[in-house]
Formats: structure tokens, C-alpha cells, sequence
């Protein structure tokens, strides 16, 4: 399988994203300014500072060019990935519900987190071992997640929340420790923790690339059919 | 129209920033303040103001997290100069 990666100016995670990804597919970068996904069965939208954040983090980069394609893939199934920024990107281009605030401490955070992996039902999350936190780091300024009760709500009662903080955890403030969350369709997903950043026993955990397995079993699956 | 676009966070929304503001103020002697916000202003001139409301909910603002104002910053009209 051949995952893309996209790279907007200002990304910056984009390369150990697509690292990551070699370690179980094929990967490419793709370009923010161009319409063509070449063909790829998975999409990530990665880490970094897209068009500087300005305005809001990842308000810019929901115009690229590169953006109506991959809104397009995920409204036909496609599974796509955002990652701290990409997540970013993904709540305000409306392809996952939510907002990303201001971390409440308004400190950047930079450290590991244990994470509980709330539901293995998704592609993102099936080869993930339940009842086994995951330790993968995080950094970021922006990733105190909300969402309104109402909307949050749903969320909870259709499963889409994956990923959680576990207690003690919770860098940001995030509502309910939720660190990452899938759309109804469950196949678009985006987190604050870098999994990308844990596949390696030299930093420490691969607890990450459980991630990347998920993605590649989906795929497979979906091949198979 | 020139117009600024007043954009703060919605009310019950987590504002660490108007919090931090509001305790430091007390630091420096002023007392009494309470309900700070931060938000940002954006200034534009536009052709058509009729589309800001739409400027604002598609861009300037995420409507689920911030409110926003417009007002108008037109300079006033010069006053006819007397003979």
C-alpha cells in the first residue's frame, strides 16, 4: 500500500511522518499546491506550523489546493490521518468535529503521555492491544480539545472518541482528556500525540507505530474485497 | 468600507489568555477588573460589506469557538469647507 504525506509550507513533521510509514508501506510526499493524491490508499496530514498558523492554527492550510482532494477522498472512504497540526487542519476544514484551543496553561507542551486507547473499532486503532496504554510524545501550543456539550456528546455515544489522556495525563485541558477523535464515518482521524514519533526503540517507545499497522490492515482489507 | 472585524472567544469558552490578563492587573494595582477577554481585530476594506457576515463565518472567525463584531471604521465624511 502507498501512503501520502502532505507537505504545506511551514509543515514540519512530514519527513519522520512518511518514515513512519515506510516502516509499513510505501510513502510519498504529496504538494500543497497540487489537486493529485497520485493515487494513494492513505493520506497524512501532518505536524508543523501550516502558512505560519496565522490567523488560527491550520485555518490557512484548509484552502490548499492539495485540501479539495483530500476532502474528496475521504467523502468516498478514504482514510486520512492528521496528526497536532494536521488535526488542526482537519477540524477547521470541517472534516472532523471539534476545535482545537489554546493549551490551558498557555505553555507549550513537550513531553510523553501514556494514552488509552478508548476504542479499537476504527481503522486507525484495530491493531492497537486493549487495555494497553500507548506512550507517545506530544508537543504542541494548540491541542486543549472542545467541542460543545451537545457535540460532544455524540461523540461519546458513537464511539468516536479513540484516543484518550490517561489520568494525570491530560497535557492541554482538553474536554474529557480526549486526544483524538474520528469522524461518523470513522475514516478520517486526528490526534495531538505523535505517533510518528514513536516507532523507533531509540526515542524511547514504538507504541506509535500500532498506528501505521492499523492503516495498513484497513487498507489491506479493503483491497482484498 | 473599511470595517473591523472584532473576534473574541465565545462566552464559556476556556480563555487562558483574558485570565492571565486579568491576574496580572491586580499585580500592577488595578483593582476591580473583572471579565477580561482577548480576542484579536481584523481591519479590511471591502467593496461589498453586505459579504462580511460571510467573510467572518467562512474565515476570520471559527464559528464554533469565537464570536464576532463588525464595525464600521469608515473615516467620517469631511465637512464641506466654507468660503
Amino acid at each position: 500500500m502507498k501512503f501520502g504525506v502532505i507537505r504545506f509550507p511551514g509543515s514540519c513533521d512530514e519527513v519522520d511522518a512518511q518514515l513512519a510509514c515506510q516502516r509499513v508501506g510505501e510513502a510519498e510526499i504529496l504538494w500543497h499546491a497540487d489537486r493529485d493524491l497520485r493515487g494513494v490508499d492513505a493520506v497524512v496530514v501532518p505536524g508543523g506550523f501550516s502558512y505560519g498558523d496565522y490567523l488560527r492554527a491550520g485555518a490557512i492550510a484548509r484552502f490548499a489546493p492539495v485540501m479539495v482532494e483530500v476532502a474528496e477522498f475521504a467523502r468516498a472512504g478514504g482514510l486520512v490521518l492528521g496528526i497536532c497540526n494536521g488535526f488542526q487542519v482537519l477540524c477547521e476544514a470541517g472534516l472532523l468535529p471539534g476545535a482545537l484551543l489554546d493549551n490551558a496553561n498557555l505553555r507549550f507542551v513537550f513531553r510523553q503521555v501514556s494514552l488509552v486507547v478508548v476504542s479499537s473499532d476504527s481503522p486507525f486503532t484495530r491493531a492497537c492491544e486493549p487495555d494497553r496504554p500507548l506512550s507517545i510524545p506530544v508537543k504542541h501550543m494548540t491541542g486543549c480539545y472542545y467541542a460543545p456539550p451537545e457535540l460532544l456528546r455524540g461523540l461519546q455515544e458513537r464511539d468516536q472518541v479513540l484516543l484518550r489522556y490517561a489520568p494525570g495525563h491530560n497535557p492541554n485541558g482538553s474536554l474529557r482528556d480526549i486526544a483524538g477523535v474520528c469522524n461518523a464515518a470513522r475514516n478520517v482521524f486526528g490526534l495531538m500525540p505523535h505517533p510518528e514519533h514513536a516507532v523507533d526503540p531509540l526515542t524511547g517507545s514504538i507504541d506509535g507505530l500500532a498506528i501505521f499497522q492499523s492503516i495498513r490492515a484497513a487498507v489491506a482489507d479493503r483491497l482484498a474485497v | 468600507m473599511r470595517a473591523r472585524v472584532l473576534v473574541k472567544p465565545k462566552a464559556g469558552i476556556l480563555d487562558p489568555q483574558g485570565q492571565a490578563v486579568q491576574r496580572a492587573l491586580p499585580a500592577l494595582g488595578f483593582t476591580g477588573v473583572t471579565d477580561v477577554h482577548v480576542g484579536r481585530m481584523i481591519e479590511l476594506d471591502v467593496q461589498d460589506p453586505a459579504r462580511l457576515p460571510e467573510i467572518c463565518e467562512r474565515l476570520l472567525t471559527n464559528p464554533l469557538i469565537e464570536d464576532y463584531e463588525i464595525v464600521s471604521a469608515d473615516p467620517p465624511a469631511p465637512t464641506t469647507a466654507s468660503a
